[in-house]
């Protein structure tokens, strides 16, 4: 057909539909003026005017049929019969106040939760990164660390595949002093390269970012400074007059040149759970270049080039560089997409996630489908009436649905309102370790799934009911008076429903069961130290050591001050505090010789006398480090058992030397400390005494007491204020809370999983109870007659209970065989237990058999009580 | 948007044309269009009064037809129907159709 043609008849119904209650009176008048026309004909042959007009009424047929035929032929059917559809559910909800309740509850939190999860997963995996073109940039690691300087440029200025790089070095967590006026507090910082916001696409809220000048000084002593937005807020009450202001960073004055925008959060991208006060230009030079494998880099994509092909030429580019330059450490470029190596940690979980909630989800469906066909029962009257008044079974179908889509709607809003509380809870749990938490919130996208979730809800538990509309013959059911019900007809779909209901949230229980046992066996993990008691602090002076003299009477004098506070069992000083931050180096023993590739590396730590003690991490073999350990001693080094294995395999470490720092020789051997997380273990470890270097960019007092940390801030405050009273205290940590911040991803998912299980769980027990207590109420007459016949309480209750434990059993077993396939999906994120473990299994096995029983229990209490001759007679 | 296929009737489509057909007779109101297939058909073909109006209604969506309000001849206010220069094509194809369908069946029933 021509367009035309069609856009003329679209146009004319719409004008039809748009006046449609004009157009039916007209159609009224016309159908009366052919009436009274036939009327008038038959008059005229006779008959009397009375007789003529009851014999066109008949003969025209019936009217309000045809108006109504012909009102089909506009759309405006459709859209009234909504209407009138959506006033019949009002009003059933009205009548059954009990059930809508009940449905807009389960649908609410169901859909709350959905719609929660959702905003995680649209924060987390489907959001582009707030950058320009986030599709573009590619993290370039080396293997998994960091790259040195020189090779980062070479890599730079070689490559074709990228049209910038740009990076950013270890963060520092409190790392720069904030002093002179206002209260003195320890910021941290990022070092960014110069290109590092413009590759990324940021502009400054204000001023500017750095200058190739402000990025050629010293790495330590900065000329400019740019705030992170928060941090503006914070400290400086959002004031624009700051720009251009000298701030007084590490006892030297800095210029403010910028503040980044508020839709730039650098930490919770880059560092989530520690979040970024300042950044600081990071200088390519060769004195930064001495620093290490320091640096993170970010490339942007030439148009065309892809990350893959980008990998396969930084590969040749590492090669060359490695033949080139043997003296540099070695760079092994792995290249990931930015999204991929943001959120590739978390979305395995975030997927398990997803699925529970759709599990979560199908039970609620097959529950609310369950209620509605009990309702149904009762209702059966009111359907058949509609039935017997004309009411096509299409249009019952189509009432039906939009009942049950309208509940589902009223339970979205309820669900809305728990997605936004729960949004907001998850956005600030910024001592999360997991990246881009701060921005999950219930954006349009979100809003728009719920709504796609509340409608999918709806039709999916009312399509069930409503296509046993079918089963309704007329006659029969207004013929039988009293019982408002369909009998078996549905006994078996309900019971089908149950199961399933079961099936669900067994394996959802088992999943969570694993997973809730793997954090168990984390927490239970011995992590080589111990964190119970002990708190830390940083105490880095206010100001510049002159040298290591000055620096050990400070040690000294803060060991002593600190010991003497009652409560203080042990206090000693690290440079990074366990699962806090790391470095490593390339370390021998005297003599050896590795490949260059397969030179052993091991973590770095400054620690004074006291600190073993303090952190309670066990001494093997030797000694620990004492106040005898200073610059005029022999230089010392302590390793852990691993390295000690690594480097004198099947020998004694003690009094061996190792190369590193001029040659130490090694006086003690300590157990193992998982330094990285509690599920891995945490490598080799060489420990350096402070009081003979001065290469440390931290110190941290660690306190092991006897009171709660809490209690002994004060005191440690005040013992401290002699000796420096600048020093910027921030506010106590305790290694518990570091621990907590390790396990935080593993416990999001955990306590979120039970979460839903736990809905679930209570979803399928109430499933259960609802439909065998409806059996029992539809079989009175029969348990009546039973008892009569000499069925005794006892044989009812237990037959019952029977039928509940059966279907109890059918679910279970299918709920396990599923269990047992999908768990296989949770290897990557479970620790120390196995997908199929039987503790876990079993007892969730014996939980939904107990609920079940419960469930089966009340109703058939009830039915045991049926008194025989009332039931008989009410029949 | 298709166009309206009428319900059930004599043969498919049957009563649309037949409409159709009468309305190049001129303006006519509903009643008229029954009278006269009535007449026509000698009696043979009663159309149920009722069903001509979602018949008519049906047409002029279609624009095959235009509907105006008029004075009858007993004086009182009724819907006079003329037909379009769409509505005379569509006649013309569905006549053509027809045709073809009633000497394909007189075929086969041996009338021919």
């Amino acid at each position: 057909m021509r367009f035309g043609a069609r856009w003329k008849r679209f146009r004319l119904r719409l004008r039809y539909w748009a006046r449609h209650s004009e157009r039916h009176r007209l159609l009224w008048k016309e159908m009366e003026f052919h009436i009274q026309s036939m009327a008038d004909d038959l008059a005229a042959s006779g008959m009397s005017e009375q007789e003529a007009r009851a014999a066109a009424r008949r003969k025209f047929g019936d009217m309000t049929r045809r108006s109504e035929e012909t009102r089909a032929t506009w759309i405006a059917q459709w859209i009234s019969d909504a209407g009138l559809d959506l006033k019949h559910s009002f009003r059933g909800m009205r009548r059954d106040a009990g059930f809508t309740t009940f449905v807009i509850l389960i649908a609410g939190l169901g859909i709350g939760a959905s719609s929660t999860v959702f905003s995680v997963v649209n924060a987390l995996l489907l959001r582009p990164l707030p950058f320009r073109d986030p599709a573009r940039l590619v993290w370039i690691a080396n293997q998994e660390w960091d790259t040195q300087v020189s090779q980062f440029l070479d890599l730079r200025s070689r490559n074709k595949s990228f049209s910038d790089m740009a990076g950013f070095a270890g963060i520092a967590e409190g790392g720069t002093q904030l002093t002179g006026s206002g209260e003195a507090e320890r910021l941290t910082n990022a070092p960014v390269t110069q290109n590092f916001f413009r590759l990324l696409g940021v502009q400054p809220a204000m001023g500017r970012s750095f200058t190739a000048e402000e990025c050629q000084g010293k790495f330590g002593s900065p000329s400019a400074v740019v705030l992170s937005y928060g941090f503006w807020q914070r400290r400086f009450a959002s004031d624009p007059g700051v720009l251009g202001s000298k701030l007084t960073l590490n006892n030297k004055p800095v210029t403010v040149v910028g503040v980044l925008p508020a839709s730039f959060d650098f930490a919770s991208i880059f560092s989530p759970g520690t979040p970024v006060d300042l950044f600081v230009p990071w200088p390519l030079t060769d004195e930064t270049n001495r620093h290490g494998n320091t640096m993170k880099a970010i490339g942007r994509l030439r148009p065309g080039a892809t990350a893959q092909t980008a990998q396969s030429e930084f590969t040749l580019i590492a090669k060359q560089l490695d033949i080139e330059h043997p003296e540099r450490n070695g760079v092994k470029p792995k290249l990931t997409p930015l999204q991929r190596h943001v959120n590739g940690r978390v979305s395995a979980a975030l997927m398990v996630l997803v699925c529970a909630v759709g599990v979560v989800m199908l039970i609620v469906c097959a529950n609310l489908s369950n209620l509605q066909l009990a309702r149904l029962g009762t209702r059966q009257k009111e359907m058949a009436m509609r039935t017997a008044l004309g009411a096509g079974r299409f249009r019952l179908l189509r009432q039906m649905l939009t009942e049950c889509v309208t509940l589902s709607c009223c339970g979205a809003a309820l669900g809305l309102i728990l997605a936004v509380a729960g949004t907001r809870a998850i956005a600030h749990l910024n001592t999360f370790n997991i990246p881009l938490l701060a921005s999950v919130r219930l954006d349009g996208v979100a809003l728009g799934f719920t709504l796609l979730a509340a409608v999918l809800t709806g039709i999916l538990f009312g399509l069930l009911p409503a296509l046993q509309i079918r089963s309704f013959a007329v006659g029969e059911v207004l013929k039988d008076g009293s019982r408002g019900s369909t009998g078996k007809r549905h006994g078996w779909l309900r019971s089908a429903l149950v199961v399933s209901e079961i099936a669900f949230a067994c394996a959802l229980l088992v999943s969570a069961g694993l997973l809730m046992r793997s954090f168990l066996r984390v927490l239970d993990v011995n992590p080589g130290f111990r964190p119970e008691g002990v708190a830390a602090l940083r105490v880095d002076p206010s100001f510049r050591f002159s040298g290591l003299a000055q620096q050990n009477s400070y040690i000294d004098e803060v060991l002593r001050r600190i010991r003497a506070l009652p409560g203080v069992r042990a206090a000693g000083m690290t440079e990074f505090l366990p699962l806090g931050g790391d470095r490593s180096w390339q370390v021998t023993g005297k003599g050896q010789v590795y490949p260059k590739d397969r030179h052993p590396e091991a973590y770095m730590r400054v620690v004074t006398d006291g600190y073993f003690e303090a952190a309670g991490i066990r001494l093997l073999a030797g000694r620990v480090f004492t106040e005898r350990d200073r610059a005029s001693s022999e230089p010392v080094v302590i390793v852990n058992e691993t390295l000690a294995r690594t480097l004198w395999p099947g020998q004694n470490a003690l009094g061996q030397m190792v190369t590193q720092d001029g040659g130490r020789r090694v006086v003690g051997v300590v157990a193992d400390v998982r330094h990285e997380a509690l599920e891995s273990a945490g490598g080799s470890e060489m420990y350096r005494p402070m009081r003979q270097t001065g290469d440390y960019s931290a110190m941290n007092l660690v306190v092991r007491t006897e009171i709660p940390p809490q209690q002994l801030a004060a005191g440690i405050r005040g013992a401290l204020r002699p000796i420096d009273p600048n020093l910027p205290v921030r506010e106590f940590q305790t290694l518990q809370a570091l621990v907590d911040k390790a396990v935080s991803p593993r416990r999001f998912l955990v306590v979120l999983l039970a979460g839903f299980a736990g809905f679930a769980l209570l979803l399928a027990s109430v499933g259960t109870y609802a439909v065998i207590s409806h059996s029992v109420n539809q079989r009175v007459q029969e348990i009546g007659i039973r008892m009569a016949l000499g069925a005794s309480a006892t044989d009812v209750q237990g037959r019952v209970l029977l039928h509940t434990l059966g279907l109890a059993l059918i679910g279970l077993a299918l709920g396990m065989a599923v269990s047992r396939v999908l768990t296989g999906v949770l290897g990557s994120m479970l620790f120390d237990i196995r997908p199929g473990d039987p503790v876990t299994f079993i007892g969730i096995g014996a939980l939904l058999i107990g609920v079940g029983a419960l469930a089966g229990y009340i109703p058939a209490r009830r039915a045991s009580r049926i008194d025989p001759m009332a039931a008989l007679r009410a029949s | 948007m298709g166009a309206e296929k009428p319900k059930a009737d004599l043969l498919p489509g049957t009563l649309d044309m037949m409409v159709l057909k009468i309305l190049t007779r001129g303006h006519l109101h509903g009643y008229a269009i029954a009278q006269l297939i009535q007449q026509l058909s000698d009696d043979l073909l009663r159309v149920e009064e009722g069903s001509l109006y979602p018949a008519l209604a049906r047409l002029e969506l279609n624009g095959w037809i235009e509907g105006e309000w008029g004075q009858s001849a007993s004086n009182r206010r009724a819907r006079f129907y003329q037909l379009t220069s769409d509505g005379r094509k569509h006649l013309n194809a569905e006549t053509a159709r027809y045709r073809q369908v009633t000497g394909a069946v007189a075929r086969i029933m041996g009338f021919a």
